[in-house]
């Protein structure tokens, strides 16, 4: 259980939707930021990518997603597992490679899992979760089931052959998709004027016959206003729809990455837009928050994060001799002679 | 006897006037999945109003309608991966990629996500998915249609491989097959599908466990699987007629390997020959060669002899394609070389 739902702050009064959506927000940044210190003190390892600047993206949209639907993420997933509820002691312990994380170490950053809340990760093969996520979305079409199933993914995939693939197929048996692309701008050091001929993706994507369109990505309210009327209308039946949210990561693309393509005044004008920042001080401005409930906001995300580095570092080592379990499921009659 | 392996003849006096293809008994097990359990459906290119592009699937369109026997668009990886999203929500997809060649724009889905999520994940997810496709050489189809890459699949931990080679196990592997729990790759070598004998209806659900011995021998094993096998029960007669008694072991499934068989056959006739479609560096032939050193060294009368094809991509010329595909007489003279 996470702390946040245990932990009465005194005073924290039940905060509304508008609230709610400011600390998922900042409890996912608060994470992060605390993942880079792990990281530079060498606890956590291997590739690390961080979301930090496109919150809104992941929290915006699951306000559009009920438990019954999938989600399909990338490698810089973190922000999409803790909006989809996977407890941040669970993610936390992954990076840590523990046998409570929520692939038991196998997966690390890159490779979050969690079958009950159907999150079907965590791929790191650009593009590669689009196909399967169109699968997902084929079993609810086949069974008549009024689920949908959200893939994530950049503008780097939007190059992929298995986007082209996937887009096509879904538009073809309609689908019910719904495919966010998180446009950042960069591939790695690869910006999207350099790797796209036509850097309009919600145009191209509608080109496969799907209804498609350009979201504010730095604004939580316009991606969860935008993903409610895309899931509305996939439920009722009308197949793969395409957002494609405008936003940014502040970080490089990962921890090795020296970032020299883009100029520090492109990051600090994006900066400026923060959706945490700017959801606050609407709030603020409209009078549902003041210092003192900000600072409980804080103070609850600084909670949260503790105690998932707490639980992480007491948690047990998955067993080495367990290296070999889950390659294969458990024996069956037709593999009794392994 | 001392093998494991299943014995290859029994007699089933009920279905021996029926005959069959392998086509058929291929089709017959699909539709009899799709009977059963409504899970089950079918997908790739032209497996319905074109009836598979090797005839496979050829009339099921009819009976099954299109919901489940599913044309898609020449797009290997979607579909790939969209068997493994539908496995994954409780399907049981059957994806047909057309030849083994194809299936390598869908090999991220194969190796990244279907033999993998199990194991990342945890084990939370199992893919339940069954890949057929139609491997080898043999009709003039040249360098980009004729390739057998088993070996490569047989590489991936986490998913099970399977070659089979006789009508009866055309019949009968699918349903085991769809049963496992993790991905399964059937391999269906283009030359067999015109094979014609006894219906194997009554046979029941074929293990997947382990080799088979096609045909018992005293002086030396060839051990093979898939297009290969009438090869090589064609040398063991023309040898028998020489004299020399050799066993045939049909490995059946690929991965895991049936390492007992593969041993037990050795120990009883103490040399070997392995006989592979594929090229020979790297190969599934070099695998099963060094397990016999590793498990058998001292059984051995003989160094293990390799029959695989000429490394070369394979060409369209008919006799530029005979000379480099496995033939009865490199058997024969490989057999004569270990046992001489
Ligand atoms: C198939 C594949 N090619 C290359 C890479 C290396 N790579 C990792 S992330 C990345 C950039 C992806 O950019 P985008 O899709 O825009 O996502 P972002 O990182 O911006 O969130 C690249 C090239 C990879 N992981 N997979
Ligand atoms: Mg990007």
């Amino acid at each position: 259980m996470s702390p946040h739902r245990t932990r009465t702050d005194g005073h924290a009064p039940a905060l509304r939707h508008r609230g709610e959506l400011l600390y998922g927000m900042l409890r996912i940044r608060r994470f992060e930021e605390r993942c880079v210190e792990l990281y530079s003190a060498s606890v956590i390892r291997g590739f690390v990518h961080l979301y930090i600047g496109e919150e809104a993206v992941a929290v915006g949209v699951n306000q559009a997603l009920t438990e019954d639907d999938a989600v399909v993420a990338t490698y810089r997933e973190h922000g999409h597992a803790l909006a989809r509820g996977i407890p941040a002691e669970a993610v936390m312990a992954e990076m840590y490679g523990k046998a409570s994380g929520c692939s038991r170490g196998r997966g690390g950053s890159m490779h979050m899992f969690d079958a009950s809340r159907r999150f079907y990760g965590g791929s790191a093969i650009v593009g590669g979760g689009l196909p399967l996520a169109a699968g997902l979305a084929l079993a609810d079409r086949m069974r008549g089931q009024p689920r949908v199933t959200c893939c994530f993914f950049g503008d780097g995939a939007f190059a992929e052959g298995e986007f082209h693939e996937t887009a096509n197929l879904a538009a073809l048996w309609r689908l019910p998709l719904l495919l966010v692309c998180e446009n950042n701008l960069y591939a790695m050091g690869t910006a999207l004027k350099r790797e796209h001929a036509q850097t309009d993706l919600a145009l191209r994507a509608a080109s496969y016959g799907m209804a498609s369109w350009p979201v504010d990505g730095m604004d939580v309210l316009a991606v969860e206003h935008a993903a409610r009327q895309a899931a509305e209308s996939i439920r009722a039946g009308a197949g793969p729809h395409f957002l494609e949210l405008r936003t940014y990561r502040y970080r490089a693309h990962s921890m090795y990455d020296p970032d020299r393509y883009r100029t520090k005044e492109e990051i600090a004008e994006w900066k400026a837009r923060d959706p945490i920042d700017a959801l606050a001080r609407q709030l603020r401005d409209d009078g549902e928050v003041d210092d003192e409930a900000l600072a409980a906001l804080e103070r609850r995300a600084a909670n949260e994060v503790a105690g998932a580095v707490r639980a992480a570092e007491r948690a047990p080592e998955e067993p080495a001799d367990e290296l070999l379990r889950f390659v294969t499921s458990p024996v069956t009659p037709t593999r009794a002679a392994r | 006897m001392t093998t494991t392996a299943t014995t290859a003849k029994k007699p089933r006096a009920s279905s021996a006037t029926a005959t069959t293809t392998y086509r058929e008994a291929m089709r017959q097990a699909m539709s009899e999945a799709m009977r059963a359990d409504e899970r089950v459906f079918l997908m790739g290119e032209d497996v319905g109003r074109y009836g598979g592009a090797f005839g496979v699937s050829l009339g099921m369109l009819e009976e099954f309608g299109p919901e489940r026997i599913r044309d898609t668009p020449l797009s290997e990886s979607a579909f790939t991966g969209a068997g493994i999203g539908a496995a994954l929500a409780g399907m049981r997809p059957i994806v047909e990629i057309m030849t083994v060649n194809f299936s390598l724009l869908a090999l991220d889905q194969i190796l990244n996500n279907a033999a993998t999520l199990l194991h990342m994940s945890g084990g939370q997810l199992p893919v339940p998915l069954v890949i057929r496709m139609t491997t080898g050489a043999g009709r003039q189809l040249a360098a980009q249609h004729s390739h057998s890459l088993e070996g490569w699949y047989a590489h991936i931990p986490g998913i099970r491989v399977l070659a089979p080679a006789t009508i009866e196990d055309a019949r009968h592997m699918l349903a085991p097959a769809l049963a496992d729990p993790d991905p399964v790759i059937i391999f269906e070598h283009g030359s067999l599908y015109n094979l014609s004998g006894p219906s194997a209806e009554d046979a029941g659900p074929a293990d997947l466990t382990s080799a088979a011995v096609r045909r018992e021998g005293r002086d030396i094993s060839l051990i093979t699987y898939g297009g290969c096998l009438p090869k090589a029960l064609d040398a063991a007669e023309q040898l028998a007629e020489a004299g020399i008694s050799a066993e045939v072991l049909d490995l059946r499934t690929l991965r895991p390997l049936h390492q007992d068989a593969i041993t037990a056959t050795v120990a009883r006739t103490h040399r070997a020959v392995v006989v592979d479609e594929a090229w020979r560096t790297g190969s599934l032939a070099a695998e099963i060669s060094a397990r016999i050193m590793e498990n058998a060294f001292y059984e051995l009368d003989a160094p293990v002899e390799r029959v695989c094809s000429a490394e070369v991509p394979i060409p369209y010329a008919h006799h530029m394609e005979q000379a480099a595909l496995p033939q009865v007489e490199d058997i024969v003279a490989a057999v004569h070389r270990a046992v001489d």
